[in-house]
């Protein structure tokens, strides 16, 4: 352990030493092998995963969750017929529906948790990708992705596909329901949501993001990436 | 436990919960900003002990209305149908779709129970200083933190269940008071979830060991 009283605050300790952020235990990190997971000894949490080439292929899932998201919210999600007449409805129509119905309260969470949380989630992780495509990246880089990062545990699109799903069953017994594109969109999109959490390593954006005390970021975080592999002395 | 066991904070060490940077503030009593993304650095979540209890408890005095009062009004020819949470679920059951049926009752009734229940739990353990069974309450934080999304099932129900039924004059759905407590339940039971520190479960062991020493 350095213990060391340098003014710089980082460079004084060694690279692979991390701290559990669920119980702050002190550990180093083990060179992993690509898909390797290492877990705090303490509690079990998952403390490191290698995920190789995780800028570029997050990226390539982002652009597709993106296309989705705008099919999900621009085509009807479902509809019905009953006695003749026929309605139907967009993710956004459900709220707009609230609220007009005097629920406002209920209408602004549920936009938000539908259309806003995963917009920010989605658009500001593309922003964040093709920032740091230059090296060293913008600070705001850094800035947009905690953005994402909050609005992520808000984003509920499979929450909302589950409940989607038990309201077309309560409906089928009085009126019958019509599945629509939007539908198919929300499905792809769940996927493309999840996916994106497996793949992405926030570690690699925050070693290639410009510091806000204007000295990072660390030569070696662009040497790692030419060596590809963990460097390990 | 081991001795070599040293946490960040004892060795003057925080790490930024923004960005996950280690670094050593110049100050132990005021760390100050990460060097790296400028977010402001603590070595623990401020007061989250009384900022979880005081969530917690606004969400238990939600809960109660939230399952009493309506979350759908049915209106059709004449008749008006008014239906809670328990009610929607019965009637789930009833029309033959049992797992639907279940996956509502757990989602809705039994999710936010089992969440306050949990976070009291850990709260009470911590405030004790409890060092039994850290790892397991360790799980739970992590289980309830996960899980925690699932119980707006019922708000998002509600939601298309009014979006779509709207064919008056012959039958209308419209939402009901208690949609609006639901979701404030969900909603504290999340944030209490955030504003708890799961580092605090494992302080207390770590106090015992520096007495130790």
């Amino acid at each position: 352990m350095a213990k060391s009283r340098e003014r710089d605050p980082v460079t004084s300790l060694p690279e692979n030493l991390i701290a559990c952020p669920d119980c702050d235990l002190l550990q180093r990190i083990p060179s992993l092998r690509p898909g390797g997971k290492a877990r705090c000894p303490r509690c079990g949490k998952v403390v490191a995963v290698h995920k190789p080439d995780s800028l570029d292929r997050t990226l390539a899932l982002t652009v597709t969750a993106a296309i989705a998201f705008i099919v999900a919210n621009v085509m009807p999600l479902m509809g019905l017929s009953a006695v003749g007449r026929t309605a139907s409805t967009t993710i956004i129509g459900g709220a707009q529906e609230m609220w007009a119905q005097g629920e406002r309260i209920t209408a602004l969470l549920v936009g938000f948790c539908v259309v806003v949380a995963p917009a920010v989630q989605i658009g500001f992780m593309l922003a964040v990708l093709l920032a740091v495509r230059r090296f060293p990246a913008p600070s705001w880089a850094g800035t947009l992705l905690r953005w994402s990062e909050i609005h992520q545990p808000w984003a509920m699109v499979e929450v909302m596909m589950l409940g989607v799903l038990v309201s077309l069953v309560k409906i089928a017994e009085l009126a019958e329901v019509i599945p629509g594109i939007g539908m198919f969109a929300v499905g792809a999109l769940i996927f493309l949501l999840a996916a994106m959490t497996v793949v992405f390593d926030p570690e690699e954006v925050w070693e290639r993001v410009r510091w806000a005390n204007s000295e990072g970021p660390r030569a070696s975080a662009s040497m790692d990436e030419a060596g590809g592999e963990e460097a390990t002395r | 436990m081991t001795p070599d066991m040293l946490t960040a904070r004892q060795a003057g060490l925080v790490l930024c919960e923004a960005c996950g940077l280690l670094s050593r503030p110049a100050h132990r009593e005021e760390p100050g900003y990460c060097p790296r993304c400028g977010e402001e650095l603590t070595f623990r979540r401020h007061n989250a002990i009384q900022r979880t209890w005081a969530l917690i408890i606004a969400a238990a005095i939600c809960y109660l209305p939230a399952n009493i009062l309506p979350v759908m009004t049915t209106s059709t020819l004449g008749s008006v149908e008014e239906d809670t949470i328990i009610s929607g679920v019965v009637l789930l059951y009833m029309t033959g779709s049992w797992h639907l049926a279940l996956i509502v009752l757990i989602a809705s009734v039994m999710i936010p129970l089992a969440k306050l229940i949990a976070l009291a739990y850990l709260l009470i353990t911590v405030q004790r200083g409890s060092i039994r069974r850290n790892r397991d309450r360790a799980r739970l934080y992590r289980l309830v933190e996960f899980i925690g999304r699932w119980s707006m099932l019922d708000v998002f129900v509600a939601t298309f269940v009014v979006a779509l039924i709207q064919l008056q004059p012959l039958m209308a759905v419209l939402p009901g008071t208690g949609v609006l407590f639901f979701a404030a339940v969900v909603v504290l039971t999340i944030v209490a979830a955030e504003s708890f520190d799961p580092r605090l479960i494992w302080d207390s062991s770590q106090g015992r060991l520096d007495q130790d020493d």
